[in-house]
């Protein structure tokens, strides 16, 4: 940190004006900065807005799907609608959300003044605009947005009009700055925990991340080498995937689910981490089976690895692939089970309270443990020839990637908002959000299994009649939610501007490092690190 | 957008049907297949296979849920700081924790023994009576059947398409009805080959209780044996475009003596068909044909007003390919455009339908060039 380049006017009286300065003034504050709790707001705020984006075309989607018959937009459109709701949301939303816990817990939580690498933390939030910007704009384009959805399969992704490139570029330039944030995260957890803190004395939330960023590292480059072979292939003569040409189709799904697993663990273990600091605080007794936790998450990570083939059990392998990816995959309920376990027994005999946090974190566990459910039976594969490309497994993904995965940001956001914030947040809205969220994402995803089963694929426009009643109570909780979130911006912002004063530690079962710093942490802490027993 | 008080009134309808629905339970029976909740049995050894093997997960799931979530209710109930109750400090059992490891693992090898029973059973598609071939484009399929050399596309119903934007429930199988059906024997183990034209597709009729991609290049296989006579619907299942949701499969399933009938039918149509491309066809008779070939084939992309849907799918009004030299409109039809979604029609269609369809584009649709083609012009030119 240079004192010349900035100034060095402070307030912050916890500290020795030795050296360190507040924030820049303006707005050139966020452009600047290499602060990680001001990167941290950034990737929330960023991912909040992508969330309402997101959010936005998935009601254009359930509106169309409210009634059989074509009444607001055309096939065409509804595939682009389908596809960007999933690439706004994967990579705009649940993604940068988790990165922006990390960028403000982590240090935090180990005891370190900042981020390892603070500049390439600055570049890591800043290629993210530009990125969405490319990505959006090509809703504008000739042809549209890209409609093949956001598997990109090959060939059907080639015909795609002038979005392509641009589509393509934008993935290339996410997966950049995932990776560097990544690899920031990994410096910081190993280089810069304060003394004494051994890796098995980290938070569990710790621990999550940096498996979370090795995955994030092993997985990025492989989707940005299967992207960039689909660029090839349209524009300069390879035939990767054209069959016609040599190549192979399903080498792409091979390539893409290779990626596309581990992200989905990309999505849920920061979740798991952040569900792992709430429920002991607010059962008022440890983590139970911390160790297994640890051990648990790997072995996640792991099999993440050699499962990726389940998503593609109708392409046509060999018996003996079928059932290779269908014994790996079910091994994965193994370390799930652990986790799951180990949270109840967290709750077993503790003095339990249910601030919205802990909300949240109760109904993650058990709509998480759902969609897991669905995932098991989606890896036998005798009904899997069933379930595949319909809406069941539209219902399982949203089951943990809507009440799990972001279940999981609302909760970390209501437990360290007033970390934050120094304010707070009001608890009665709060529950009002927690009960509208958890109702209506019931009645929004809960019927899609009813329709998957009964016969309807998953990315049609329209339907046969007899899948009418489950669609529109479908789009009936779709609105709901949609709205309910509303109320949340609302809270949030609330909070922010003021409210009850929160103490440093916040809630009474709270335990670690980030509870003894002032609320709201200052604009620098642990300038000298803390000792950890 | 223009408001059509049609739909407002069958949205009030659908609403009140649905708030009935939600309010008395009773319509949830199985009864009522507008509120299905379950996979169909399906009348095929496979589809049992799927639908067993789907019920014992789902019990299974059921039973771990009740002693998970019992714990959990129960904890929550009874473990409140709000019922007095103060936390215990305990943070490890090893005991414990073996067992919740171990439990799990026995739980899924006896979840894995049936389904890699099941499973073997279903992919094995050895000793077939017969072979059919289905090749899946957008949007539609073309069925061939090996032996019996029976051969024909099969593409959504006009009755459901016209229906899309006026009133779904005004037609029958809304989206699940076909110009062509399938035609299978029951009893008979017929093997399936599948592949596709242009990009991937996926067969799958839940009644007969499996899916598989069909894919461009590739052939994958799967089995059917169908026990009861009756008309199985099914719908393509993999993203394949534009109108990914409206090519329809539609399966008649009928005793041996029907099936030979209906080969017989199909043969005597064939014939026919080859009879009238060797005589020369009057310029009423190709635009009433192509008409109907338009609609069919073309329409998807081209728009019925042949005003496309650029810049994806540019128009035939005004082309300057269709109202240009007809060699080079024959060879667009024919030859199609690599790369694009304009296949190569030459193997779809027959000569009549395609001297009818370009004689067709070249005096319809708001073209007016005045000359016509001959089946024996498109014979020439393949
Ligand atoms: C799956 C979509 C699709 C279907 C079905 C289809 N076409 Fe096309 N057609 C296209 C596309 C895309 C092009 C533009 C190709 C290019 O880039 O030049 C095209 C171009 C054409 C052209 C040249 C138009 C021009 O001005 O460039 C003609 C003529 C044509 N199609 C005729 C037909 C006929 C006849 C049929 C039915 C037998 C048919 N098409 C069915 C997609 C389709
Ligand atoms: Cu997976
Ligand atoms: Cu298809």
């Amino acid at each position: 940190m240079s004192a010349a380049t900035t100034r060095d006017a402070h307030d912050d009286a916890h500290h020795d004006d030795h050296h360190h300065h507040g924030p820049e003034p303006g707005v050139m504050r966020w452009v600047y900065t290499t602060n990680h709790k001001d990167i941290g707001t950034l990737y929330l705020v960023f991912s909040f807005l992508m969330l309402l984006l997101g959010g936005l075309l998935a009601l254009g989607i359930r509106t169309e799907l409210w009634s059989p018959g074509l009444q607001f937009v055309e096939p065409d459109f509804f595939n682009q609608l389908t596809t960007m709701h999933a690439l706004i949301m994967v990579f705009g939303a649940i993604m940068p959300a988790t990165v922006g816990f990390a960028n403000w817990m982590v240090p935090l939580m180990i005891g370190a003044p900042d981020m390892a690498l603070p500049r390439l933390n600055n570049w890591s939030f800043w290629l993210l605009p530009f990125a969405f910007a490319l990505l959006i704009s090509t809703f504008f384009m000739e042809g549209g947005a890209p409609a093949a959805g956001w598997t990109l399969y090959a060939p059907l992704v080639l015909q795609g009009g002038a979005n392509l490139p641009f589509a393509i570029f934008a993935i290339h330039l996410m997966g950049i700055a995932s990776v560097m944030g990544a690899i920031n995260i990994i410096v910081t957890i190993l280089n810069m925990r304060a003394p004494g803190m051994t890796l098995l004395k980290m938070p569990l939330f710790i621990w999550t991340w940096l498996i979370t960023a090795f995955l994030l590292v092993a997985a990025m480059p492989v989707f940005a080498g299967a992207v960039t072979m689909l660029l090839t292939d349209k524009f300069f003569g390879t035939s990767f995937f054209d069959a016609a040409g040599g190549g192979d189709p399903v080498l792409f799904q091979h390539i893409f689910w290779f990626f596309g697993h581990p992200e989905v663990y990309i999505m849920i273990l920061p979740s798991f981490g952040i569900v792992s600091q709430v429920i002991p605080t607010f059962a008022r007794k440890p983590l139970f089976g911390y160790e297994s936790m640890v051990y648990a998450t790997a072995s996640i990570a792991f099999l993440s690895f050699i499962v990726w083939a389940h998503h593609m059990f109708t392409v046509g392998m060999p018996l003996a692939g079928e059932l290779f990816f269908m014994y790996t995959t079910m091994l994965i309920a193994v370390p799930t089970g652990v986790k799951v376990f180990n949270w109840v027994a967290t709750m077993w005999r503790g003095s339990m309270t249910f601030e919205t946090p802990m909300l949240y974190a109760i109904a993650f566990v058990i709509l998480f443990t759902l969609g897991g459910f669905s995932g098991l039976m989606l890896a036998i594969v005798p009904s899997d020839f069933q379930y595949h490309d319909t809406y069941f497994v539209v219902a399982h993904f949203h089951y943990v990637l809507v009440t799990g995965s972001l279940f999981g940001i609302f909760a970390g956001v209501y437990y360290w908002l007033p970390k934050w914030t120094g304010n707070m947040y009001d608890e009665r809205l709060g529950k009002w959000h927690f009960w509208l969220s958890t109702i209506f994402v019931n009645i929004l995803f809960f019927p899609q299994h009813f329709l998957g089963l009964a016969g309807m694929p998953r990315r049609v426009p329209d339907y046969a009649v007899q899948f009418a009643d489950w669609n529109m109570v479908s789009s009936i909780g779709g609105f709901g939610f949609g709205l309910s979130q509303l109320l949340f911006a609302w809270i949030v912002l609330q909070c922010c501007r003021g409210g009850k004063q929160a103490t440093a530690e916040v809630w009474d079962g709270s335990d670690g490092l980030e509870w003894t710093v002032p609320s709201p942490a200052p604009y620098h802490t642990f300038e000298t690190p803390p000792a950890v027993r | 957008m223009t408001f059509d008080s049609r739909l407002f009134r069958r949205w009030i309808h659908r609403a009140s049907q649905a708030a009935a629905g939600l309010a008395a339970l009773a319509p949830l029976s199985a009864a009522y297949a507008e509120w299905e909740l379950n996979m169909p049995r399906g009348v095929t050894l496979i589809s049992r296979e799927a639908y067993d093997q789907h019920m014992l997960m789902l019990w299974w799931c059921v039973g771990i849920g009740v002693v998970v979530f019992g714990a959990m209710f129960y904890s929550m109930f009874r473990h409140r700081r709000a019922a007095g109750h103060a936390a215990a400090n305990f943070h490890h059992n090893t005991f414990a924790e073996i067992v919740w490891t171990v439990i799990p693992v026995v739980i899924l090898v006896l979840m894995a023994i049936p389904a890699t029973r099941a499973l073997i059973v279903m992919e094995d598609t050895s000793e077939a009576d017969m072979t059919l071939k289905v090749t899946g484009h957008q949007w539609k399929w073309r069925y061939e059947y090996l032996e019996d050399d029976v051969d024909f596309f099969s593409s959504l119903a006009p009755e459901s398409r016209e229906a899309i934007y006026s009133d779904p429930y005004a037609t029958d199988n809304y989206l699940l009805e076909v110009d062509n059906e399938v035609v299978l024997p029951v009893g008979r183990k017929v093997r399936i080959l599948l592949t596709a034209d242009d990009v991937i597709h996926a067969w799958w009729v839940p009644a007969l209780g499996m899916k598989k991609d069909a894919i461009p290049g590739f052939i994958n296989e799967l089995w059917t044996r169908i026990d009861e006579p009756g008309i199985y619907r099914g719908q393509c299942a993999e993203l394949c475009g534009k109108d990914h949701g409206f090519m329809p499969i539609v399966v008649r399933a009928v005793p041996d003596e029907e099936y030979v009938a209906w080969v017989d039918d199909r043969h005597a149509a064939q014939e026919l068909v080859a009879q009238e491309a060797l005589r020369d066809w009057t310029v009423e008779e190709l635009m009433v044909r192509g008409r109907e070939i338009y609609i069919t084939a073309c329409a998807a992309c081209h728009q019925q007003n042949g005003q496309g849907l650029p810049p994806s799918f540019p128009a035939i009004t005004g082309s300057e390919i269709a109202t240009g030299p007809l060699d080079a409109h024959l060879d667009r039809v024919m030859n199609g455009k690599p790369g694009t979604a304009m296949a190569a029609f030459a193997q779809q269609l027959g000569d009549s339908d395609l001297a009818a369809v370009i004689t067709y584009q070249r005096n319809a649709l708001g073209n007016a060039v005045g000359d016509s083609v001959q089946p024996s012009a498109v014979r020439a030119a393949r």
